[in-house]
């Protein structure tokens, strides 16, 4: 390295010191002191007098693997996860395809609607579908009356208040995948499908051939975030049910709050994080890995 | 002319600015106490406090509300950030964590030669929430406690004209007015996440709920588990519904409309029930002490409400101590009865008409005479709310009580090894 070349390295550090500083101060360290309060038994008593603290190794893992409400959060999480995920993903790509497609009018209007309840407060949409939930009085089951389903207690009954939320968290969620996939449409060529209509390729046989490997790679990436976004499920069920009935809509991420900030019990909060952290870090790994290989 | 105008602008606003800088500062010479409020209270007691500023003025009082749901994440915050206020409102059964924590100002010689505080002028129930190990640490301010509420002309028409006092006479009157209801309707309603009612019916039958100095779960002993048969029995055999109190809908139009016929709950229900029914239903429904297993003398119940404490990081105790004391002065117990519907924690207070007088909180002087506290142990709110999550496995996912009992005992022990090991480090009985 030359002089001026060392020079500039300096200056770049220099540069680059202000954003090192504040990522190490704000994300490092919690991440490594949250690390090592989940080996600690840190809670209420440990705020009063910090030499009630213990170092108890793994011990807050082990526990947690003894208590019955983590397996039932880690079961409820996968869930989500694996029903709305998915689900999120198919409702954007259809709505996508749709507000995308050439006969559509108003397209922009449709953007924006599908849009908007991305950027709602959960506060007041959760308070809307609450309504819609009733079992007496919502809209959703007097819709079901109609065609002589019976009524349904969405939020009341354990089997069905997770489909509940599910079905809200993807209403809410999928207008922005929408808008990636949109982009993702619009970067597609229009010369591939005029060539696959000459060779005689049909709608379906376009969508196959041209659309989905085009979108390939808009696909990790919608795939990947909303698995991430689905893995974290809080607000839904702190603000529709408080995670019941039954523990039936409890998260890992609520199930984590209510050890750490209602119960005081950080210690055992911050194993939980790590627990969570490690299950999204792993499947976003076979995420990426699967997608490699498909392609 | 608009060049002339802006000097007294500008002098207005410093003036202004001035008169609010002066307004955060301590009167001169005097203090400036921080009270923290929960809720309601947090906008009553600050009507309260014109008359106790003037009583004292070299004090003045900054009050500040906090809502129920965030004020024990604040006030633990608070305590943490070395922030707390100097005299504060702490529901009861969080008394115990925060002397855990050290934070309040132990109040035995203050009581002791107060003119205004005398300990034999409390539910002896009440007032000993506050106490730990032999210490007193706040006064209570207002009362609560649970009990039955009841339609009059359903259990009259089911042949009972009188309110239930033992469980045997309670069961018979449910029995005869499901008899009368149908399948649709219930005897009573005891939401099944709620933590109270079982409980209470453990208390009642005389268990301590957690044994050996609250080292351990007393939920699988003979006293709790027969509690919880009771308890369960009311779901299994259709006189209660299985449903939270989020479930129900609207309970006030539910109780009206008869779908159910008692409710086990508190005294803010009192106004409730006055605002929210109509004004034909007021004669059809009344308030009753909670029947026990062996008649009335054993139909206790919990001893909450909110007490007035003060922190040890006060620097301004004496003063604080003023307000607590002006605060626990029956006229002011009445006044913050008038305002809120919160009954009052002096004895003396319920002897003013406005409460003697009344019916329906007759039956809550009654019920008072007859409460304990719940455990005294900082881990109680996270005990409770584990009694009624594995209640609920039993109402509603038909687990057996004896497995739902020992695994309730196993979780409670569990929750309890931190305070057995605190314990046993230093040494104590």
């Amino acid at each position: 390295m030359t002089t001026v070349e060392r020079g500039t390295a300096r200056a770049a550090w220099w540069f680059l010191a202000p954003a090192l500083a504040v990522i190490g101060v704000f994300f490092f360290l919690p991440v490594v002191a949250s690390l090592a309060l989940s080996f600690t038994d840190f809670d209420i008593y440990a705020i009063a007098d910090s030499h009630n603290a213990r170092f108890v190794g793994l011990a807050n893992y082990g526990q947690l693997a003894a208590t019955p409400l983590f397996w039932t959060a880690l079961k409820n999480t996968l869930y989500f996860a694996f029903v709305g995920a998915p689900l999120s993903v198919l409702v954007a790509l259809g709505a996508a395809l749709l507000v995308n497609a050439k006969l559509v009018r108003f397209k922009g209007f449709f953007r924006t609607a599908y849009f908007a309840p991305f950027v709602t407060t959960l506060v007041a949409v959760a308070i809307v579908w609450r309504y819609l939930y009733h079992p007496r009085y919502g809209l959703l089951n007097a819709a079901l009356g109609a065609v002589g389903i019976g009524p349904v207690d969405w939020l009341g009954d354990p089997r069905w208040a997770m489909p509940a939320i599910i079905l809200l968290a993807v209403w809410r969620n999928f207008g922005y995948n929408m808008l990636i996939f949109v982009a993702g449409l619009q970067r597609i060529p229009a010369q591939l499908y005029e060539a696959a209509e000459l060779d005689g390729a049909g709608a379906w046989a376009r969508f196959r051939y041209i659309t989905l490997p085009q979108l390939a790679p808009t696909f990790v990436f919608v795939g990947v975030i909303t698995a991430i976004g689905y893995f974290q499920l809080f607000a839904e069920p702190y603000v529709m049910t408080g995670g019941g009935p039954l523990k039936s809509t409890l998260s890992m991420v609520l199930f984590m709050y209510e050890e750490g900030f209602r119960w005081w019990r950080l210690g055992s909060a911050a194993a939980i994080a790590f627990v969570l952290f490690f299950i999204i870090l792993g499947f976003t790994l076979v995420q990426l890995r699967l997608q490699r290989e498909a392609r | 002319m608009a060049h002339g105008s802006v000097p007294v602008k500008s002098r207005e606003v410093a003036a202004v600015f001035i008169a609010a800088l002066a307004g955060c500062r301590p009167v001169a010479g005097g203090v400036t106490l921080d009270f923290w409020g929960l809720g309601r209270e947090g906008e009553v007691v600050a009507e309260l406090m014109p008359a106790f500023e003037r009583e004292n003025p070299g004090i003045r009082v900054r009050v500040q509300q906090i809502p129920w749901t965030a004020a024990h994440e604040k006030l633990l915050t608070a305590y943490v950030g070395n922030a707390t206020p100097d005299v504060a409102q702490l529901g009861n059964t969080w008394v115990p964590e925060f002397v855990a924590l050290d934070g309040l100002v132990r109040l035995d010689s203050l009581v002791a030669a107060s003119a205004t505080v005398h300990p034999a002028d409390y539910f002896s129930g009440i007032w000993s929430t506050n106490v730990l190990d032999g210490g007193v640490y706040g006064v209570p301010w207002y009362v609560d406690t649970r009990l039955l509420f009841y339609r009059k002309d359903l259990l009259a028409r089911a042949g009972f004209p009188n309110p239930p006092t033992s469980w045997r006479e309670w069961l018979a009157a449910m029995r005869a007015m499901k008899a009368q209801a149908g399948p649709d309707r219930y005897p009573i309603f005891i939401p099944t996440n709620e933590w109270p009612p079982p409980t209470i019916l453990g208390l009642q039958a005389g268990s301590p709920i957690l044994r050996d100095g609250a080292r351990y779960g007393a939920f699988t002993e003979p006293p709790f588990r027969g509690a919880f048969d009771f308890y369960l029995s009311l779901y299994r055999t259709g006189l209660a519904p299985r449903l939270g109190i989020n479930e129900i809908g609207n309970i006030y139009q539910e109780f009206a409309r008869g779908t159910v016929a008692m409710w086990i709950t508190g005294p803010w229900n009192v106004g409730e029930f006055r605002r929210r029914l109509p004004a034909d239903f007021q004669d059809k429904w009344g308030t009753a002490p909670m029947p026990g297993p062996d008649g009335a003398a054993s139909g206790i119940s919990l001893a909450g409400g909110s007490s007035l404490v003060v922190f040890r990081a006060s620097r301004h105790q004496a003063a604080a101590w003023k307000l607590v004391e002006f605060l626990s002065r029956p006229e002011q117990q009445l006044r913050v009865y008038r305002l809120s519907g919160d009954l009052p924690a002096r004895l003396e207070a319920w002897r003013d008409p406005a409460l003697a007088a009344d019916q329906a909180t007759r039956a809550f002087w009654e019920q008072l005479q007859r409460v304990v506290p719940t455990p005294q142990v900082p881990e109680w709110e996270l005990i409770a709310t584990r009694i009624f999550d594995y209640g609920e496995q039993a109402i509603r996912g038909g687990a057996p009580a004896d497995t739902v009992l020992a695994r309730l005992d196993a979780e409670v022990n569990r929750i309890l090894e931190r305070r057995r090991w605190l314990l046993a480090r230093r040494g104590r009985p």
